[in-house]
């Protein structure tokens, strides 16, 4: 039953050229969609460009859809996938100035990495400046630790908090994406940028 | 030779996006099924750093509460999940500009503003980001997209404060875009 790998019992080769199989799935992704280029992913901030919407809602529903199959047929245990922890007041001003920095930058890391890898300089910047914000964060880690641990919510689900079973929970976020989906669609054709969306 | 070379070199369109997103779905799905993670990207340049800071000052690292748990019993940073994942990622997309013809030197920026100038606002934009991800306990593919897979309150609401921040202060930095 999977997860196949957990970290303590297998051999770090095997761990780590997973991961490192997992990133490449992850860069060739990433890039393919249209991700390695600034100009289109911020367009999702100024309407011209709704990519970005689209292939993380896409991604987000086929990874609900499929781990809920295999977890229903008994061959994924779903318990032993991380489920990140919810502290409210860190989620949301870090996520707060994370959403500023995407609007400077053009880039969020993952994305930043795959358009280095295809030459872009400014993504190598973005990634240099990125850098710094990790080694910032370490060095300012004492002024802030007692604000990063609080509020802790634990590994709460939103389907339970909301008093929905999985699976209706799953349908309603697949509902909520296909409207989100049209209504983009309209808003690329009503602020269109060919200039922009077609050079890159 | 020179006709493959040519096709190679190429311009291709992107990918449908919702294929793309297909795509990347299954990527997810397929680290949750190996190894019972989600992706990540901040959390690799995270530990890179960590492993640079450690090789300029042993005593830096000892010294802190926050560099020395990553050095607990003689581990190494280097060798994690995370840092792997992303030598991979770039391995990835350099296989996919290749095969798609969008390999090149360049710095991506609107005609209307300098390079200097889309330089340091990437280079902010970075630190911002990097930052923010540590605070939140990942950024959009780990705290975001993994949570959101896996249905978490944590994954919704970051996705929700990255993307509500970015429209609210889209508007400040509208002429670097469009």
């Amino acid at each position: 039953m999977a997860p196949i790998l957990t970290s303590s019992e297998t051999v770090q080769f095997i761990n780590l050229l997973s991961a490192f199989l997992v990133g490449t799935g992850f860069g060739f992704a990433l890039e393919q969609g249209g991700f390695s280029s600034s100009r289109k992913l911020a367009g999702m901030f100024y309407g011209y460009d709704a990519t970005v919407l689209k292939v993380f809602f896409t991604a987000a529903i086929v990874a609900m859809i499929g781990s809920r199959i295999l977890s229903s047929m008994g061959l994924l245990d779903m318990d032993l996938v991380f489920h990140n922890q919810y502290y409210i007041g860190p989620a949301i001003v870090g996520g707060g100035i994370m959403g500023v920095g995407f609007v400077m930058g053009g880039f969020c890391p993952g994305t930043g990495i795959s358009a280095a890898a295809i030459g872009k300089i400014d993504a190598f910047v973005f990634l240099g400046g990125g850098a710094v914000g990790a080694f910032l964060f370490a060095e300012t880690y004492p002024l802030i630790q007692e604000f990063l641990v609080s509020g802790n919510r634990g590994p709460v689900k939103l389907s339970e908090s909301l008093g929905l079973s999985d699976t209706e929970f799953i349908f309603l976020v697949t509902v909520i994406a296909v409207g989100m989906f049209w209504l983009a669609e309209q808003t690329e054709k009503k602020f269109a940028r060919p200039d922009i969306t077609k050079e890159y | 030779m020179i006709s493959i070379h040519l096709e190679i070199m190429r311009r291709k369109p992107y990918m449908n996006p919702y294929l793309a997103g297909v795509l990347l779905g299954l990527v997810l799905l397929g680290a949750m099924v190996i190894s019972g993670r989600g992706l990540g990207a901040s959390g690799g340049i995270k530990y890179c750093v960590v492993s640079i800071v450690g090789a300029v000052s042993q005593e830096h690292v000892a010294g802190a509460d926050y560099y020395s748990k990553y050095y607990q019993g003689g581990k190494k940073p280097i060798n994690n999940w995370l840092v792997f994942q992303i030598l991979g990622m770039v391995v990835g997309g350099f296989i996919s500009g290749a095969v798609s013809g969008r390999l090149t030197w360049k710095i991506e920026k609107s005609p209307k503003i300098s390079k200097p100038r889309r330089l340091i606002l990437a280079f902010l934009g970075g630190v911002f980001f990097v930052y923010g991800g540590q605070m939140a306990r990942g950024c959009t593919s780990g705290a975001a997209l993994s949570g959101m897979a896996v249905l978490t309150t944590a994954g919704f609401v970051t996705m929700i404060a990255i993307f509500g921040s970015g429209f609210l202060f889209a508007w400040f930095f509208r002429k670097n875009w469009i």
